[in-house]
């Protein structure tokens, strides 16, 4: 394999990487500020890809339609923490896998509902169709490398947040006292509609971001939730920094075991075996990547006990 | 006899007095909706024990129930094309023949169940949901990438497997099959939850703490229930892909297990019965509501969302009251 190939899949894994970055960001704050596991994060990420695909095709901006995810996905995030999910703070686990499940199955019906069943289709910016020629000679789509950008701007961003502001001193306090800071003044019901609502815009920009490389489905966002909860195991529950870590590990062993996989096998055997071995390997690879993890570290690479 | 017993009755008695008055009625359709009701309730039994009894909130049990179908899908696809399974080191044939298959299901189960608790006990709490959870993902996205049992688009079944002395396509002999499997797992969980075994792993459930400075293990007691409530779950998934003549990575896929973990909750979770009563209200409003509207997803959603909102006892729960409401 030539290095160019590999190297625009390591840029391919890292855009991956990203994505899953942004969707696991908001999961594992949610998780670390209120101790809610949230499997309706998948449903924000397709609202998100269907405003604006919506937008979209009724504007013909792509910055407006960007604009349209971040703020459908944060009002569709504060509405159900408004009317739901505060119900559930002081519940066990059992109830939150099922309530949000139950969120699942009227966000994915309901869109079908108004959209219908057919994909919709967001197209990439013209300006940024083609391909950017980077240092070496290696020809890379303009879009795709725009992901990885926005991606580790918005990493560093709420790094910043969380380390330097106001809201980020009050999220980490309540991450580790949440009687003390509620005692102290801060109004904690606002401040989860927040986190909820930020963690909820993040996953509404991935969906729509990624849903201009793919298409705009029912459904889309279920797979991509699995993905960041391998991300956040790996990477430790409550830990941006394990996110981060956790979501390029598994965007790079992905999108390089898909590439690397079925050839290593073709070295020694037919290639149509060769094939059927390597990819069905390869979409294994992140779990058996999680597991090992799981052997040697339980709470993930960051997580403390 | 008390109100939860009296209504554990009427459960129990309900799928097959609805399957003979359909018998009497001339509506087979009907009949093979009590029997997908009871194999459905019986694969909820399965993860009753880890999820009532064990508190194991496990996300992945369609890798059970895929499995188990599978199993079914696999042996009976080689006994059809005539083909082994196996040459070498020694010869294994597919079958057609409903008790084999049975056994391979629940040794398959009983052992992936194995695997995949062995690694997921090690935590707890979420970790442990979402670990359940990949788990079941990883067997689905490979049987969808693995090309040799039909890939993503499944394995057919041109006649259903055989039982001894029973014409297994008449709709309500293979309703007595399921119905018969389903009473005797009841009869079985219901005494594993009296037993010493049971009575531990309600506790290490409670008080692991406790449990541990007794001197028992809750990591192994929480370890047998899990590779239990596997394989109840695989048999349960080898009855509905004979059930439907078709097995395909549907099976295995996350939905699967939120709608098993939907029979538990409905009926009431930890109760022995409850699963019966959530996989048939389950099967009462796909077909009611999924007449009505295409999208009856949205009202099975606000359904579970108003009955773990507001009626955290389930439907045993709301009808037996709450004086014997579970813990």
């Amino acid at each position: 394999m030539s290095t160019l190939l590999l190297i625009e899949q390591i840029l391919n894994g890292l855009q991956f990487g990203v994505m899953l970055f942004l969707m696991a960001a908001g999961l594992t704050l949610i998780f670390g500020v209120m101790g809610l596991i949230n499997l309706a994060h998948g449903s924000l990420y397709m609202v998100g890809a269907f405003a604006a695909a919506a937008v979209a095709g009724a504007t013909g901006s792509f910055l407006l339609a960007l604009i349209a995810s971040l703020i459908a996905a944060a009002a569709a995030g504060a509405i159900i923490e408004l009317a739901v999910i505060r119900r559930l703070y002081d519940r066990d686990h059992l109830d939150q896998v099922l309530a949000t499940f139950a969120l699942i199955l009227i966000f994915s019906e309901g869109t079908r509902w108004l959209f219908g069943s057919f994909p919709l289709y967001l197209d990439i910016p013209s300006a940024l169709a083609g391909p950017v020629t980077l240092p070496g000679g290696i020809q890379y789509p303009a879009y795709r490398l725009l992901i990885i950008v926005i991606g580790g701007v918005i990493a560093l961003g709420l790094f910043q947040l969380i380390a330097r502001t106001r809201i980020g001193i009050q999220i980490r306090a309540g991450e580790s006292d949440r009687e003390m800071i509620a005692a102290l003044g801060v109004d904690i019901s606002r401040l989860y509609t927040i986190v909820f609502a930020l963690g909820a815009a993040l996953a509404g920009l991935a969906g729509a971001l990624v849903g201009a490389l793919q298409s705009v489905q029912v459904g889309m966002g279920e797979p991509v939730l699995i993905l960041a909860f391998v991300v956040i195991v790996i990477g430790g529950i409550g830990s941006i920094k394990g996110a981060f870590v956790g979501a390029l590990l598994v965007g790079l062993t992905d999108t390089l075991g898909k590439v690397l996989l079925p050839g290593l096998f073709g070295a020694f055997m037919e290639p149509a075996a060769a094939t059927a071995v390597g990819s069905s390997l390869a979409s294994m690879a992140i779990y058996i990547l999680m597991a090992a993890v799981l052997l040697f570290r339980p709470t993930g690479l960051y997580g403390s006990a | 006899m008390t109100r939860s017993a009296l209504i554990n009755l009427v459960l129990f008695a309900m799928l097959p007095v609805t399957a003979l008055i359909a018998l009497a009625l001339d509506e087979p359709f009907i009949i093979t909706l009590a029997t997908k009701a009871a194999i459905l309730a019986l694969a909820g039994v399965g993860l009753n024990i880890a999820l009532g009894l064990g508190g194991l909130v496990s996300l992945g049990h369609a890798a059970f129930f895929g499995l188990g179908g599978y199993a079914m899908g696999i042996l009976a696809h080689h006994a059809q094309t005539f083909t082994p399974l196996m040459e070498a080191p020694f010869l294994i044939e597919g079958t057609k023949s409903m008790p084999v298959i049975w056994l391979t299901a629940v040794i398959a189960g009983a052992l992936a169940a194995l695997l995949i608790g062995a690694l997921s006990l090690r935590t707890s709490g979420v970790y442990f949901i979402m670990i359940t959870l990949a788990f079941g993902q990883m067997l689905y996205y490979f049987a969808i990438s693995w090309p040799a049992y039909g890939g993503e688009d499944g394995l057919s079944i041109y006649v259903r497997n055989g039982f001894p002395g029973l014409n297994t396509l008449d709709p309500i002999q293979f309703f007595a099959i399921a119905f018969v499997i389903l009473a005797a797992v009841l009869f079985i969980a219901g005494r594993l939850a009296s037993s010493p075994f049971g009575l531990a792993l309600a506790a290490a459930r409670q008080n692991p703490e406790r449990v541990e400075t007794v001197g028992l293990s809750p990591y192994r007691l929480r370890l047998l229930a899990f590779v239990i409530s596997g394989a109840i779950t695989a048999l349960a998934g080898a009855l509905f892909a004979d059930l439907n003549r078709f097995v395909s990575p549907t099976m295995l896929s996350w939905h699967m297990s939120g709608e098993i973990m939907i029979f538990v909750i409905l009926g009431g979770v930890g109760r022995l019965y409850g699963p019966v009563a959530g996989a048939a209200l389950f099967i009462l409003l796909e077909h009611i509501l999924g007449g009505l509207s295409d999208f009856w997803h949205v009202y099975l959603g606000l359904l579970l969302l108003l009955v773990v909102l507001f009626a955290r006892g389930g439907m045993i729960g709301a009808l037996a009251g709450r004086e014997v409401a579970h813990d």
